[in-house]
């Protein structure tokens, strides 16, 4: 866009601000967007499981508006901030909460090379920008000036910390496996048929991918682990003081992490934009059959990776209005006593697997008894064979 | 036991931080209603639970004393509202007491229905509750939602859908509209399998064990000394129910009808129900225990609506009309203790000859079983300290009066 700019003219440095601007209005649109459907998921599935309607009348039977009525409704709300607040940190920290889950969609692919900013060291970018999340809420409840909100933000600190170790170790078996943190590349390794994706790799991802699902529903704080706002012990946690806009912020902040960490789920273990069956590439509509039939087949991954991403939000929002919630003790035991052994003896396994039998194990089993597997597996497998004596491990990342 | 107790004042931490004082309530989304409790914590630990009461006083009592005992009926709606129909017959049983009156097996029949009834309602409210304050609000909205249906049929029966107002002395207001024990039964029928849906996602559930099982235990002995009764006593294993082992005048009530009290006698409940098991780490008494013994009560209280139904059907006699708005009372005292959902409720009436009684005093079975609450929170965490209150299920209407 900037080049385009520059051919009309217009100076260098112009041009590559309004590209960033217009190219971080499309990425905010899609974060505020997707915190918008989150929230209407999460009002209907709720109100399904709980013999409710939901939203009815905002915007047509569907309650489709629901969000945005809330939004304005939220935006009309008297601002307060308690005397005994620090004021600025207390109106910094919705921001510092959202901008990190907002970053974070900087480098989420959501189609084969659609991404904001392609980095060799996506994965790691990804984990350690929304681990930046946690400052805000920390910060939030420590500008309070309230015991609540100080007792969610301490939560926050205690829980968020330790599930980053076992998240991480989860994303590690994955980088492991393709021997990349590109996350494009992540996802165009599992191209082809849903035996390709990582999930059914093996055994140990299988267990892995659970894993992560756990993970990720702890570090974005939702049911059962969402003891930073639990309301009916800490009030609202580190959300009591807040409200209006602020609040709103914190909030989309939540639903966009949630959107976060399951688009990763998908990317790792899903098969990203790659759907069950290959269509597109059956179809031709793959970046070699021209740059059209590229950008269609791109445009179907892109719902393919929404879909499964909302699939994701869908099971946490299952989750949340279904189960109890657990007590601090209980969800660190869980981090340290279950998850962390759970992941590093997987990691071992996944190691050991890709050493003797690289290609996976439907790979495996079908180029063993099936005469001719189809080309796409073929290429896939002779390629991770040839790395470097099957052991897709040594690969060297480069990381940008 | 004293010297028992005062050790166990000290709370052990592994570490010590400073301490924190935090005051939860009167406007907290767990306690219940206008309940103030302050913990005193280190961390996440508690090591002091002090409640303090009174936000909902309105004199109840005193009220009392410048009404006749009819007109002071509405009163013992307010006391417990969530079993308004067991405040009443609690008051119409004392004051029968104090005139020597009895009412007809119609009546009898039919005030055994609707305080079961009633029972049932006040346990769902319990068992939802207790779900909300663990987290889980979809159990909340189901039993709401089981509730709603007999507060539709309390509706029906006397117009009102919180405070009753139905079981007068002496009688009812009015006999049911027709159909309404069809109706009653059509409730009973589809009531069965949304039991066995509460037990699916709150009894069995791991987390759920792991939250209530072995959290706030009450020992028997500790139960009876704070003079805790209802669903508190027997989940603690003490086979007590006044239904059954009440003053005749209560257990009258039940004559003829077949049921079970509910308790974990030697850690054991009767085995022909077929809901979960106890898991392994549940110990009488229990937060887990005081939800079970709830969730079976009723079960039980189902059995005696339908037997009821059946009576009062095969009853050829008449429903009892209330006792005059300004009837004398006698000179001398009552004192009865009935059986109420959450415990004993007991209302005192002196009477001097007038109209108005001289005193009235009533016992709350909710603030019984609330004042253990700084024994059982004692060196928990802050999350189960709204997870025991809820346990206890007490309502503030009664606590404060």
């Amino acid at each position: 866009m900037a080049e385009l700019l520059i051919s009309i003219s217009i100076p260098d440095w112009l041009a590559h601000t309004i590209a960033a601007l217009v190219q971080c209005g499309l990425l905010l649109a899609i974060a505020l967007c997707s915190a918008a459907v989150g929230i209407w998921l999460e009002r209907k599935v709720s109100a399904r499981i709980q013999d409710r309607l939901g939203p009815t009348r905002v915007g047509g039977k569907f309650g489709w508006l629901q969000p945005p009525a809330d939004g304005l409704k939220l935006i009309c709300k008297e601002d307060i901030i308690p005397a005994a607040a620090d004021h600025i940190l207390f109106r910094i920290a919705p921001y510092v909460c959202f901008c990190a889950t907002f970053c974070v969609f900087l480098a989420l692919p959501f189609a084969n090379g659609w991404v904001a900013v392609e980095l060799n060291a996506g994965a790691f970018f990804l984990l350690a920008v929304a681990g930046l999340e946690i400052f805000g809420v920390i910060l939030g409840g420590y500008a309070s000036g309230s015991k609540w909100s100080l007792y969610g933000a301490m939560r926050e600190a205690a829980q968020v910390v330790s599930y980053e170790i076992p998240l991480g170790l989860c994303v590690v078996v994955v980088v492991i496996l393709t021997g990349t943190m590109n996350l494009v590349e992540i996802g165009n390794q599992q191209a082809g048929w849903f035996f390709n994706w990582h999930i059914f790799h093996d055994p140990f991802t299988f267990v892995v991918f659970w894993v992560y699902v756990t993970c990720a529903v702890a570090s974005s704080n939702r049911a059962p682990f969402d003891l930073p706002e639990a309301e009916s012990e800490l009030v609202a946690g580190f959300l009591t003081e807040y409200s209006g806009f602020r609040w709103v912020f914190f909030f989309m902040g939540e639903y966009a992490s949630m959107f976060v960490v399951s688009g990763l789920g998908a990317l790792l273990f899903l098969g990203g934009w790659n759907g069950p069956i290959p269509i597109a590439s059956l179809l031709g509509l793959t970046p070699d059959g021209g740059d059209v039939f590229g950008w269609i087949g791109n445009l179907l991954g892109m719902c393919n990776f929404i879909a499964k991403a909302f699939a994701g939000m869908t099971f946490m929002i299952w989750l949340r209005w279904t189960l109890p919630r657990l007590r601090i003790d209980q969800v660190i035991t869980t981090c340290l006593k279950y998850c962390v052994p759970i992941v590093s003896a997987m990691l071992a396994g996944v190691m050991l697997w890709s050493f003797f039998l690289p290609g996976g194990l439907i790979l495996h089993v079908r180029s063993r008894y099936v005469a001719q597997p189809p080309s796409a597996v073929q290429s896939r497998a002779e390629s991770s064979i040839t790395a470097e004596g099957g052991c897709a491990t040594r690969n060297t990342m480069d990381i940008r | 036991m004293q010297a028992e107790r005062a050790q166990s004042d000290t709370v052990e931490f592994d570490v010590r931080t400073d301490e924190m004082l935090i005051n939860m309530g009167p406007q907290h989304p767990s306690t219940h209603g206008v309940l103030r409790v302050v913990l005193r914590t280190d961390g996440e630990v508690v090591s002091e639970v002090t409640p303090h009461i009174g936000y909902l006083h309105r004199s109840a009592e005193k009220i009392a004393e410048k009404l006749t005992v009819r007109q002071y009926l509405p009163y013992t709606d307010r006391l417990d509202y969530l079993a308004a129909m067991n405040m009443n017959l609690g008051w119409a049983l004392t004051v029968e007491k104090l005139l020597g009156r009895r009412v007809s097996e119609k009546t009898r029949h039919l005030r055994v229905i609707i305080a079961e009834l009633n029972r049932i309602a006040s346990h769902l409210v319990a068992a939802g509750c207790f779900g909300l304050d663990l987290g889980s609000f979809t159990p909340f909205m189901w039993t709401f939602r089981e509730r709603e249906k007999i507060v539709d049929l309390f509706e029906e029966i006397c117009g009102a859908r919180l405070t009753y107002s139905y079981l007068l002395p002496g009688g009812v207001t009015a006999g049911p509209p027709d159909g309404w024990f069809g109706r009653c039964e059509a409730f009973l029928d589809q009531f069965d399998p949304v039991i066995d849906e509460l037990h699916a996602l709150l009894t069995s559930n791991a987390i759920f064990i792991k939250r209530t099982a072995d959290v706030g235990v009450l020992p028997p002995e500790m139960a009876i000394d704070y003079g805790c009764t209802g669903p508190v006593l027997r989940a603690s294993g003490v086979d007590w129910d006044l239904r059954r082992d009440g003053e005749p005048i209560c257990t009258e009530m039940y004559d003829g009808y077949t049921w079970q009290v509910i308790a974990p006698t030697g850690g054991r409940y009767p085995d022909d129900h077929p809901y979960p098991p106890v898991p392994p780490e549940a110990v009488v008494g229990d937060s887990w225990h005081r939800f079970f013994v709830r969730m079976l009560e009723v079960v039980q209280s189902m059995y005696l609506i339908r037997q009821g139904i059946e009576k009062y059907s095969a009853d050829d006699g008449e429903l009892d009309k209330p006792i005059k708005i300004k009837e004398k009372l006698p000179k001398g005292e009552a004192y009865l203790e009935t059986e109420a959902p959450k415990g004993q409720m007991g209302f005192m009436i002196v009477g001097d000859g007038s109209a108005v009684p001289w005193r009235v005093r009533i016992r709350s079975s909710s603030f019984c079983n609330i004042s253990p609450l700084p024994e059982l929170c004692r060196g928990v965490l802050i999350a189960d300290m709204p997870a025991i209150l809820a346990s206890l299920d007490i309502v503030l209407g009664e606590i404060d009066r």
